[in-house]
C-alpha cells in the first residue's frame, strides 16, 4: 500500500505546528499547505485553527480556499476552531453572525456554562457514540479543551462534552469530521484519535 | 468534570531548567526537553516555561527550545518571558506553543494585552502576576523584573485592580506567583489567592509555595483555583505527581485520570 499523503489546511492560525508535530510523532509524514491541489489530492485533510471565528474565515476566503474545502470528499478532520468553520455559521465575531463553510448544518454560539469560569479552559470528560474515530478510546476518557464559543448538542454530535451544559465535542456529516478539543494536546487518547483519523 | 489541573513549572536561564529561592541564587536543574518529556509522561496537565532572563536582559533570547518541546510533548504547555509585541508571541506560539504568558511587558504597555486578545484570541493570552504582600502597608502589590534581582521593582498597581485592568483587556487566564511564599515551600498563599478568585472571572492558577501535598489540598478546597503551579517540589522529586492527584482525588478534587486505552486500540495502518 502506498502512503497516505495528509495535508493541514494552511489557515493562517497558529496551533498548525503543534498538529503537525502530533502527526509525525504517529510516524506519518505531513505537508503544510494552502495550494488548491494539493488539498483536494490529499488522502486526508486536516483543518486546523485558533482564535476567532471572523479572523479564520477572513483567512480563508483571502486564500479563495472556501469552495475547494467544501468539495472535498476524503476524510477531514476539523480541530477546535477548525471544527467550528465547518459549520453553518459563527456567533464569535464583533460583527454578530457571521457564515462559516456550512461543511454541515449547525450553529456555533457562545457557551451556556451556567455560572462557569469561561474560557472553558483544562482536561474534560468525554462520551462518544462509538464511531469509528473514538475506536479504542473508553467512554469519559479525559481531553484538553480552550474554548469560549460551542456548537450545541444536535443531529451531527458524535460525542458529547458538559460544562454547564452539554455541548458537541465532535461533529461529523458524511466525510467531515470535527473536534472541538484538541486531539494534539491530549495525551494519548489524543494520538489515538489522530490514528483512527488517519486509519479511516 | 472539568479536572483541576497540576501544572510543574520550568523556568528557563540560558537553555537550561534552573530553580531559585525568592527568585534568587538559581541553580541548575537540568535540560528542558527531557524535562519537559519526564513530567508529561508522569502525569502533569500541563507545563510551563518562564524565561526568567528575558525580560530583565531586553535582549532577543533564542526560543527554538519551544519549538523543540513542541515536537515531543503530548499536553498543552505555555511559554513566558520577554514577549512584548504581538509578533514575539506569533513566534512562539507558531513554535508550537498553546499559550503565551506576558508578565512586566502587560505592566509597561497594557494595551499589549488587548492586541493579543483580537489577533491570537483570548484562549492563548496569559497574565502573569507578581504579587508582594506588603505587611507595612497590609496591600498586595504588583512587581515587575522580578528575574533579574537587582532591577525588580514595585509597579504602580495593587494586584485587585491589577486582575480586574487586565480582565477587561481580554486575558484569558491569569497566573499568581505570590512572591513572599516563592520557593520557601509553606504553602500556597490562600488568603491572597481567595481575596483574588472573589474578582477573578477567568481561570486563576496559584503559584508559589507548594511543599507537600496537604498544601495542594488546601489551595484547591479553600481558594477554588482553577490549577496549582509548583516547581521544586517536582524537580527535587518531594512530590510524585500521581501520588498527588490519588490524594487530591480523594478529597474530592476532581483530577484527570489517564484511563489508557482499550484491546481496540491500534496504531496507524501500514
Amino acid at each position: 500500500m502506498q502512503r497516505q499523503k495528509i495535508v493541514i489546511v494552511n489557515t493562517g492560525c497558529a496551533n498548525i505546528s503543534s498538529v503537525r508535530f502530533a502527526l509525525e510523532r504517529l510516524g506519518v509524514e505531513v505537508e503544510v499547505s494552502d495550494d488548491k491541489q494539493v488539498i483536494v489530492a490529499a488522502d486526508k485533510v486536516f483543518l486546523p485553527g485558533v482564535g476567532t471565528a471572523s479572523a479564520a474565515m477572513a483567512s480563508i476566503k483571502q486564500k479563495g480556499l472556501v469552495e475547494t474545502l467544501q468539495e472535498l470528499t476524503q476524510p477531514v478532520l476539523g480541530v477546535c476552531l477548525g471544527m467550528q468553520l465547518m459549520v453553518a455559521s459563527s456567533a464569535e465575531s464583533k460583527q454578530g453572525d457571521i457564515p462559516c463553510l456550512s461543511l454541515m448544518p449547525g450553529h456555533v454560539a457562545r457557551m451556556q456554562a451556567n455560572g462557569l469560569r469561561l474560557p472553558h479552559m483544562g482536561w474534560n470528560t468525554v462520551t462518544h457514540k462509538n464511531d469509528d474515530l473514538f475506536k479504542g478510546i473508553p467512554q469519559d476518557t479525559y481531553f484538553y479543551f480552550v474554548h469560549s464559543f460551542a456548537v450545541p448538542e444536535y443531529a451531527h454530535t458524535l460525542a458529547s462534552c458538559t460544562y454547564g451544559s452539554e455541548f458537541s465535542a465532535a461533529i461529523n456529516k458524511n466525510n467531515f469530521y470535527g473536534v472541538q478539543f484538541h486531539p494534539e494536546r491530549s495525551g494519548e487518547a489524543g494520538a489515538q484519535l489522530l490514528t483512527n483519523f488517519v486509519n479511516l | 468534570m472539568l479536572a483541576k489541573r497540576i501544572i510543574p513549572c520550568l523556568d528557563v536561564r540560558d537553555g537550561k531548567v534552573v530553580k531559585g529561592v525568592q527568585f534568587r541564587n538559581h541553580e541548575i536543574i537540568g535540560d528542558i526537553v527531557p524535562l519537559a518529556e519526564q513530567y508529561a509522561k508522569a502525569g502533569a496537565d500541563e507545563l510551563v516555561f518562564y524565561d526568567i532572563t528575558a525580560s530583565s536582559d531586553a535582549r532577543v533570547v533564542d526560543k527554538s527550545w519551544v519549538s523543540r518541546i513542541a515536537q515531543v510533548i503530548d499536553i498543552p504547555f505555555c511559554v513566558a518571558g520577554g514577549i512584548k509585541s504581538i509578533d514575539d508571541a506569533g513566534r512562539i506560539l507558531e513554535m508550537g506553543a498553546d499559550k503565551i504568558s506576558i508578565n512586566s511587558p502587560a505592566l509597561n504597555n497594557p494595551e499589549l494585552i488587548n492586541a493579543l486578545h483580537d489577533v491570537y484570541g483570548q484562549q492563548c493570552v496569559v497574565i502573569g502576576i507578581d504579587s508582594f504582600y506588603n505587611e507595612a502597608t497590609d496591600q498586595y502589590e504588583v512587581y515587575k523584573f522580578t528575574g533579574d534581582e537587582s532591577r525588580t521593582q514595585k509597579s504602580k498597581w495593587q494586584t485587585i485592580d491589577w486582575i480586574k485592568e487586565v480582565q477587561s483587556r481580554g486575558a484569558g487566564e491569569i497566573v499568581l506567583n505570590c512572591m513572599n511564599q516563592d520557593g520557601v515551600r509553606k504553602g500556597y498563599d490562600v488568603k491572597q489567592l481567595k481575596a483574588v478568585r472573589d474578582v477573578c472571572e477567568v481561570p486563576l492558577i496559584a503559584s508559589g509555595g507548594a511543599g507537600e501535598i496537604a498544601h495542594f489540598t488546601e489551595v484547591f478546597q479553600h481558594a477554588d483555583v482553577d490549577g496549582a503551579l509548583a516547581a521544586s517540589v517536582f524537580h527535587k522529586g518531594i512530590i510524585n505527581i500521581d501520588a498527588l492527584k490519588a490524594e487530591l482525588t480523594n478529597n474530592g478534587v476532581p483530577m484527570r485520570k489517564r484511563h489508557g486505552l482499550t484491546a481496540q486500540a491500534k496504531g496507524v495502518n501500514p
